[in-house]
């Protein structure tokens, strides 16, 4: 599919092609060569069609089906669709059907748009590559010997491959924005509490964050604006009112104050770095303040992230013990009936990062881990409110490389690990971050350019976004 | 061989009255057929997220504010540990930052018990253990009940204040009355929607150290908790003096033995891994609201038992005291005001709530105060006997209220009419003419046999007093 959300909403609104047509023809394309790429575990054939010729009797009656009619989404699959497996790329969950909706699976549907299927995923959102899948990693549309990122590379490559125009992933350490950059398509990480959680499974309670992906800024802030808001379902969803993204699109960088912060750029390939400057060229072409900034604190998000992630994650994933839904592997008690289904039913990432948190958080160590990283958190958060003091957005890259081989990393977590440190600083803090595609490597594989904002500055990362984009090479 | 000193503090768990659970919508029931009331959150599905639930917050200030607690901005936490009844294998609890510190709570004699905390958490789902003996270790396999799964609690700690198992019960007796006078909970033990552990140790009189205490579970009612404490402190005792050491760990309390059992020891390293639930906000309610509750408290059992010796006119004696801590505890003293109000004589009105209506609290609790006020002035004007009069209250218990003289008619226990009376007495004597001269020669023993010729005669309709004064009348 090469047509834009917009342009394919805009067509289907207008008469001038039905939702089912459009159905039609992404679901042929995933039926045809998805088999490349495995970026769907699963494809709501039956549901896609069903939904598709509701919306195109809504035209017909002469009723507005939404923003987004007709616009096939692919979902990544940790986030909750009524009566269809969700399996977080997980034997354990293997052939639970929720029984609800998450929350932006719902607002897709008032807008109009079509969930097309279930997206691949690293095990829990836990992994850099999409290599954790239980089900298979999935291959980059770009070059199948590379990973498409992760952990939502099957949403990043069913976007990059033309299988749908938009998708949504989450991001707890970048798992949006690094799959984006590397498959050379938009991916989006809103403010934390922006978009309702409520329906996507639990990996990091306090950094996930549901974003979209799309193979153009305005796409990306369109879907954005569907799935914004306040949503009473989550405790930690903003309040207020989400101010749309999409009118002050165009508005352009004339006057901004724009700080290109080298510890998001240093220790990144010489060709990544490289593209990065352009940007920030481009920028300054485009009339905004261009300055180098350093924030040092940067470099110890990592560490924190490691630990915080983790320790969440090891009472997050606790309920996956066989008692009530997913696999249960028997044994002679309870206590062995846990302990044989969790080992069956987690992959070694999962349990790495299980151990890692339970230790974190025990009597004895939790002042020294976890409690320390949350002091980290607080020192990361308060040396974003000083940049913002003198810039209005920052800029880095989104990922240290552009996509390394299958295979490369899986058996070295810590270089696996090194692939989040420029997008973890946005996570810890709850700001929204994006990354644009900006021109290729000396590989020939796509750069992502990181644009970072304040809380609640999406309006305004999504005008800088467009800029970028519009300079792109 | 030295003197010992008891040293026991409580856990009182109590089930909040909420209409719907702690974190969902889902119904708080008790009851109900078994996983009815249940949703994605707090059956702890993949992708739920809670949400508290503001009545919840309201009922637990009220307990905090009931026990002079200090209400204090909160933070949840979880307590992680795997149990099947445990849907997301952690409890949403309050950790180091409770709502609810610091406050006291007076026994009716006056001693004072700290109280630590009032803090909020959730409950856990029910296990049946299902076996040929019903016992965990021989079941078969086992069933949930999801249900309770998120039902609001109230986790109130006692500083290690008592000295007595009469105290642990006067304080759990006393709670109880204030969770119910503050409208939070039913307060029902025997349906769990109060549960009592007790931590007890001892310790050589003067010592100021504690012992090594052990935490007794499966209290299920007032009497198990004296039985249990009273078990633990001999247990304790002889285990020390024969030279033992207690072991700090938490032990069963087994009520058809009438003893405590411990655990297994695996059960107790658990390793909570505590840290603040990063899916709710903290809490923190705002002075206004603050005040609020506190202004909004009704009378406490306290207030009222004093309410119920003005009534009496001040000075009751022993058995008075006895009878108006039962009818506050049990929220039986509003019939006394209102029977006392309506003329009828405030002691007549305690005895029969403390025993007759006390003994159906539930249905006393739902008693027409208008029919019991009615009931007990028709009794003190003489016009129903003790006997009758608790036989018509029985009945305004099993139909919740109505006309006691209707009731009365119905039953047959119409006065008897002095005429009517002087007829059978007339019968009654003609019929048993020696019996009848040795009574009039002073034989009083006899009185016993008249009064029950006539009784029999009447049916019992006759008021027995009544029957004595004509018997006496007519000795001259």
């Amino acid at each position: 599919m090469t047509t834009t959300a917009v342009a394919l909403a805009a067509a289907v609104r207008s008469g001038g092609r039905s939702a089912r047509d459009a159905i039609d023809e992404a679901l042929a394309a995933v039926a045809a060569d998805d088999d490349r790429f495995h970026s769907f575990l699963d494809v709501m054939t039956e549901e896609a069609r069903a939904q598709a010729e509701a919306i195109d009797a809504a035209i017909a009656a002469g009723r507005d089906p939404g923003p987004l009619a007709g616009v096939p989404v692919a979902l990544k699959d940790n986030l909750c669709t009524r009566g269809f497996a969700t399996t977080c790329g997980s034997r354990i969950l293997e052939g639970w059907r929720p029984p609800y909706d998450a929350t932006v699976v719902e607002a897709l549907r008032r807008a109009g748009a079509i969930a097309l299927g279930k997206t691949n995923m690293d095990e829990f959102a836990m992994g850099s590559s999409t290599e954790n899948s239980a089900f298979g990693p999935t291959r980059n549309p770009r070059c199948t010997e590379k990973v498409p990122g992760g952990s939502s590379g099957g949403s990043a490559a069913a976007v990059a491959a033309g299988f749908a125009p938009l998708a949504l992933g989450s991001d707890t350490g970048g798992s949006i924005r690094q799959p984006a950059a590397l498959c050379g398509v938009v991916g989006m990480k809103p403010t934390y509490g922006r978009v309702s959680r409520y329906g996507l499974v639990a990996f990091a309670s306090s950094l996930d964050q549901i974003g979209p992906f799309a193979t153009t800024v305005e796409d990306a802030a369109v879907l954005y604006d569907v799935i914004a808001g306040p949503d009473p379902m989550d405790s930690t969803s903003l309040p207020s009112v989400a101010e749309p993204a999409r009118p002050g699109l165009n508005e352009g960088v004339e006057g901004l104050r724009i700080g290109l912060c080298r510890d998001l750029v240093e220790g990144c390939a010489a060709d990544v770095v490289a593209r990065v400057q352009e940007a920030a060229d481009a920028l300054a072409g485009a009339g905004a303040k261009v300055e180098e900034v350093s924030v040092p604190e940067f470099s110890y998000g990592l560490s924190a992230y490691y630990l915080i992630a983790p320790a969440e994650a090891s009472s997050n994933l606790a309920r996956y013990d066989g008692v009530r839904y997913g696999l249960r592997v028997d044994g002679d008690d309870v206590e062995a009936m846990n302990t044989s289904t969790r080992t069956a039913g987690f992959g070694a990432e999962v349990k790495r990062r299980i151990m890692l948190g339970t230790y974190a958080l025990s009597a004895g160590y939790y002042d020294a881990y976890y409690a320390q990283a949350q002091r980290v958190r607080t020192l990361v958060m308060g040396a974003f409110d000083r940049a913002y003091e003198s810039y209005d957005v920052l800029l880095g890259a989104t990922a240290p490389t552009t996509a390394f081989d299958l295979g490369a990393k899986v058996d070295d977590p810590m270089a696996m690990y090194m692939n989040d440190v420029c997008t973890i600083p946005s996570n810890l803090s709850g700001h929204p971050a994006i990354s644009v595609p900006f021109g290729t490597g000396q590989d020939g594989l796509p750069v992502g350019v990181q644009v970072l904002a304040p809380a609640l500055g999406e309006a305004l990362l999504f005008r800088v976004a467009r800029v970028v984009e519009a300079h792109a090479p | 061989m030295s003197e010992w000193e008891t040293v026991i503090g409580l856990e009182v768990h109590c089930e909040l009255a909420t209409k719907t659970k702690l974190f969902c919508g889902c119904r708080n029931a008790f009851g109900d057929e078994p996983n009815v009331n249940i949703c994605p959150t707090c059956l702890g599905l993949p992708g739920s997220l809670p949400v508290l639930n503001e009545q919840a917050v309201e009922f637990a200030m009220r307990i905090g504010a009931a026990l002079h607690c200090d209400i204090r901005p909160s933070v949840f936490a979880r307590k992680n540990y795997f149990y099947p009844d445990q849907a997301k294998d952690y409890q949403i609890s309050q950790y180091d930052l409770p709502l609810n510190a610091e406050g006291w709570l007076d026994l009716p004699d006056g001693f004072r018990v700290g109280v630590t905390r009032a803090h909020m958490e959730e409950d856990t789902g029910k296990l049946t253990h299902v076996g040929a003996t019903g016992r965990i270790n021989a079941a078969l396999h086992a069933l949930v009940d999801y249900n309770r799964s998120g039902v609001p609690l109230v986790e109130i700690v006692s500083e290690p204040d008592m000295r007595t198992s009469a105290q642990a019960r006067a304080y759990a007796q006393e709670l109880r009355g204030i969770l119910v006078a503050t409208g939070a909970s039913d307060g029902r033990m025997e349906e769990g929607s109060m549960r009592v552990d007790a931590n007890v140790s001892v310790r050589p009189v003067g010592s100021h150290e504690f012992g090594t205490r052990c935490e007794i579970k499966n209290l299920n009612s007032m009497r198990s908790l004296g039985r249990a404490i009273d078990y633990e402190v001999s247990r304790q005792i002889a285990l020390i003096e024969s030279g033992g050491v207690v072991t700090q760990e938490t032990r069963h309390w087994d009520e058809a033995a009438g003893r405590t059992e411990a655990l297994r020891s695996k059960e107790e390293a658990n390793d909570y891994r505590y840290f603040p639930e990063p899916d709710l906000v903290p809490l923190a309610p705002d002075v206004a609201w603050r005040d609020r509750v506190r202004g909004s408290l009704g009378p406490m059992p306290a207030d009222r038992r004093v309410a119920l010796v003005t009534l009496l006119g001040g000075d009751p004696s022993p058995a008075e005291v006895d009878q108006i801590n039962a009818v506050v505890e049990l929220g039986l003293d509003g019939l006394v005001k209102a029977a006392s109000d309506a003329g009828a004589p405030a002691s007549l009105a305690l005895v029969r709530a403390a025993n007759e209506v006390a003994a159906q609290s539930d249905a006393g609790l739902r008693l027409d105060s208008g029919a019991f006020a009615a009931l007990v002035t028709t009794e003190a004007g003489g016009k129903l006997s003790a006997t009758q009069s608790k036989a018509v209250l029985s009945a305004l218990l099993e139909q919740g209220g109505g006309d006691p003289a209707a009731v009365a008619k119905e039953m047959g226990f119409e006065a008897m009419g002095a005429d009517s009376l002087a007829a059978v007495v007339d019968e009654v004597v003609a019929a048993n003419p020696d019996e009848w001269a040795r009574f009039l020669d002073g034989d009083d023993k006899l009185m016993g046999f008249f009064t029950g010729k006539v009784m029999e005669a009447t049916a019992k309709k006759a008021n027995g007093k009544d029957v004595a004064a004509e018997l006496r009348g007519r000795r001259g």
